[in-house]
């Protein structure tokens, strides 16, 4: 009885959310997933007796849409390469700044932590100063080496890795923080134990420092892949999906479906295909985690 | 749900004649509810069903608009800021009226536009970039000005430059009233062209790749670097000027299908991309040019394609030595003194408005000559009937002349809403192809293919408006 009771409490006191999350949350997913069988456009804006129902049409025709190719192909390469740069990177400057070596440790922490919290659309202006194939300070240094300028945002192949460079530092201080967090916590007699029983530097790192960030190492995985997934403000704001559409990622073509051509319908089913991708590619990273955390 | 509104709209408008014109908070507030109205609307027509959403918001629906003398005018650019000026003697001419100012920038004109037909809450009168014209038009947003254009005692189709007017008509009627226009052309430096050999300016495309060429090896001679022609890939412009120029329709079938692998367009892509195979114009993406008049001025720019705003900045930007060194010319064709692309904006009064008349009058007002002249002076607009080009200071400048010259001849490109799509795949391609990653052949298979994809929907209106009866084209009131 007073378990019966105190669940109805449980229940009215999540209620709010509840209720929030389904008029914010699972309408409009389930408006989008209507929308994205039918052919809603800019005629249908007009009428509604315009809009004709496809079925599956919208996502078929993806398939033979070679720029949403472009796209994935493009936010593949930027989340393959992005992640594990981002998260070695991450962990290393963490490590860093835990090891006893680290002087100044409270500056570092917030100069690396600093791209985290400012403005894109600021930093993205300096960067496209920095990038300049002319003028800009990357390509000086390239000279100062003896090596030819790049075209950085210019250049087909190299627009993407210099969007990956400009979002590696935006973004790499926050899972930085939380590794951090993490090491922090890892008792210090683990370490020693280890050195006693004589495990070098690399062997306390493996034995050590790893199994115990296994969860944080998870958690973070999946934030990153989630968030280089939906890839849309920096080439937005940097290149607007240029040269010969060489940083339009899935987002930036759902957004142009969407909002500049008014194809809600396909822009639709461009969200649940990323959806589905995202979501099967989170799954493969928890069945991972879990076979390795349990040897 | 309809007396709700209709009660709700009386409240509005009471609300409207009690608020003083100054006063700031009411109108934020009322524009928070025409904001809320908007999004309420949209959810409204995405459900379908409407009762929910318009019982938890009472009296913000119909909010949109109110009884008020206030003409409300949307410009975009920095013409919203310019216009303000032309305003003072209007309103003194119509006494009781008055107008409100909103300024949009141009990137973001379009989605707000639309958005604001989707609530239901337009301006009276807005200036609309002519290629969204038939968008607009179609979906019912704007009011045909056919009969206030024959009745008028000031403006007249005539002196209208009919490329640019074309642009305003859609399926038989006038939607809007050219406000300026805006064209390509080709702006070189002739101190350059002299010493490289090149007299007049080029007139045909033999003769421009022949002015190009020159200019190349003076270039080389010198061992600097230097860009003969600035053709920007991301710019639809430039391109589109250029396959208009040998005259085959960019569509056939009524607008049905693409026609790209016409003769004419193959020739205008092949000479394109010629330009770039030869080294005459470099693969100029974004910010290839760090500031495209700082290198005019240095001379390691010797000729770009762009519009009339240049004039202006050359004027401004380039150091007075080099006053005299620089000019316009209209575009060379393939075989001749060809077209260029007929752009601008357009003068538009929305059907939602509750004061047609004097909106209509504010969009009289605008296109006088006098008005459009002094127009000119503040922003270096081109006024887009002769009448106002009758000005002294319009006619004695050389430059502008080149303008005057290419204004005669100007094509519109094909009126209808999924021209803006196509335009941009034409460009995806264009770059494609200057790039060398497709054959002029296999680019005009491709945007064939590609624009009967996106015509699909329109053969399907067209061929379901040919079964049914004759319906009366989309105009007057909104849903």
């Amino acid at each position: 009885m007073k378990r019966a009771g105190s669940s109805r409490a449980g229940w009215l006191f999540v209620a709010p959310a509840l209720a929030a999350i389904g008029l914010f949350f699972a309408v409009p997913v389930l408006a989008a997933l209507v929308l994205s069988v039918t052919d809603f456009d800019i005629y249908a804006l007009a009428d509604l007796g315009n809009l004709r129902f496809v079925g599956l049409r919208n996502y078929l025709r993806l398939l033979e849409t070679p720029l949403f190719w472009k796209a994935l192909s493009n936010t593949l390469f930027f989340v393959v390469v992005g992640v594990p740069t981002s998260i070695s990177l991450s962990l290393g400057s963490a490590m860093l700044l835990n090891s006893g070596v680290a002087r100044f440790k409270g500056v570092f922490r917030t100069a690396l932590f600093a791209p985290v919290v400012t403005t894109l659309v600021a930093v993205a202006v300096i960067w496209a100063s920095l990038l300049h194939t002319q003028y800009g300070l990357l390509n000086y240094g390239l000279g100062l080496c003896g090596l030819p300028p790049v075209n950085w945002l210019g250049d087909p192949n190299w627009a993407m890795p210099a969007i990956a460079l400009f979002a590696l530092w935006k973004n790499y201080g926050y899972n930085m923080v939380i590794f951090l967090a993490a090491l922090q916590s890892i008792p210090g007699d683990l370490y020693e134990a280890a050195r006693i029983d004589g495990a070098g530097a690399f062997q306390q790192f493996r034995y050590v420092t790893l199994p115990s960030l296994a969860p944080t190492l998870t958690l973070v995985g999946i934030l990153t892949v989630a968030g280089y997934f939906q890839l849309f403000a920096e080439p937005y704001v940097m290149t607007q999906g240029g040269p010969a559409q060489s940083t339009t990622s899935v987002l930036y073509f759902m957004y142009e479906e969407g909002f500049k051509w008014w194809n809600l319908g396909s822009a639709s089913a461009v969200a649940f295909v990323l959806f589905f991708i995202m979501f099967l590619i989170t799954r493969v990273q928890v069945a991972v985690a879990r076979r390795w955390s349990t040897p | 749900l309809a007396s709700r509104t209709r009660s709700s709209r009386g409240e509005c408008k009471r609300r409207a004649q009690n608020a003083s014109p100054v006063d700031i908070r009411n109108v934020t507030s009322r524009r928070c509810f025409r904001a809320a109205a908007a999004w309420v609307e949209l959810a409204r027509r995405w459900v379908g069903t409407s009762l929910l959403l318009a019982a938890s918001l009472p009296g913000s629906m119909g909010c949109s608009r109110t009884e008020s003398t206030a003409l409300e005018l949307w410009a975009a650019g920095s013409e919203g800021e310019v216009v303000a000026a032309l305003l003072p003697e209007f309103e003194a001419q119509n006494p009781g009226v008055h107008v409100h100012v909103q300024q949009l920038a141009w990137r973001g004109a379009h989605e707000k536009l639309l958005t604001a037909v989707v609530g239901e809450s337009t301006p009276d009168v807005a200036s609309l970039g002519n290629t969204w014209l038939p968008e607009f038009a179609m979906i019912g947003a704007l009011e045909t000005l056919d009969e206030q254009v024959a009745r008028s005692s000031v403006l007249t189709e005539q002196d209208y430059f009919s490329g640019v007017l074309a642009t305003n008509r859609f399926e038989g009627h006038l939607y809007g009233v050219p406000w300026y226009v805006d064209t390509r052309l080709l702006f070189y430096r002739t101190d350059l062209a002299a010493q490289a050999g090149v007299g007049a300016p080029p007139t045909t495309w033999a003769e421009w790749t022949e002015m190009l060429r020159k200019l190349q090896a003076w270039y080389q001679a010198r061992q600097r670097p230097g860009i003969p022609l600035l053709l920007a890939l991301y710019e639809p412009e430039p391109f589109i000027a250029l396959a208009l120029q040998p005259g085959e329709p960019l569509l056939r079938d009524g607008d049905r299908y693409g026609n790209f692998q016409s003769q004419g367009f193959q020739r205008a892509l092949r000479f394109y991309v010629g330009l770039f195979q030869a080294g005459l114009a470099p693969l100029a993406s974004q910010g290839y040019v760090a500031n495209q008049w700082e290198e005019f001025a240095r001379g390691n720019l010797a000729s770009f394609v762009s519009g009339p705003w240049q004039l202006g900045e050359l004027a401004r930007r380039l150091p007075r030595e080099l006053a005299g060194s620089w000019a316009a010319a209209p575009l060379p064709g393939p075989d001749g003194p060809g077209s260029s692309l007929a752009l601008g904006a357009s003068l538009v009064v929305f059907a939602g408005s509750k004061k047609k008349e004097a909106a209509w009058k504010l969009v009289e007002y605008l296109s006088r000559p006098e008005v459009q002249r002094r127009f000119y002076t503040l922003t270096g607009d081109l006024p887009p009937r002769r009448a106002s080009w009758a000005g002294a200071e319009l006619e004695s400048e050389p430059r502008v002349g080149a303008f005057r010259a290419q204004l005669e001849r100007v094509e519109p490109t094909p009126p209808i809403p999924e021209w803006e799509r196509i335009s941009d795949q034409i460009t995806i391609v264009a770059e494609h192809t200057a790039r060398g990653t497709l054959t002029v052949e296999s680019a005009a298979r491709e945007l064939d293919s590609r624009t009967e994809r996106i015509l699909e929907k329109r053969r399907w209106m067209l061929d379901r408006r040919a079964k049914a009866p004759p319906a009366p084209p989309a105009t007057g009131a909104a849903p």
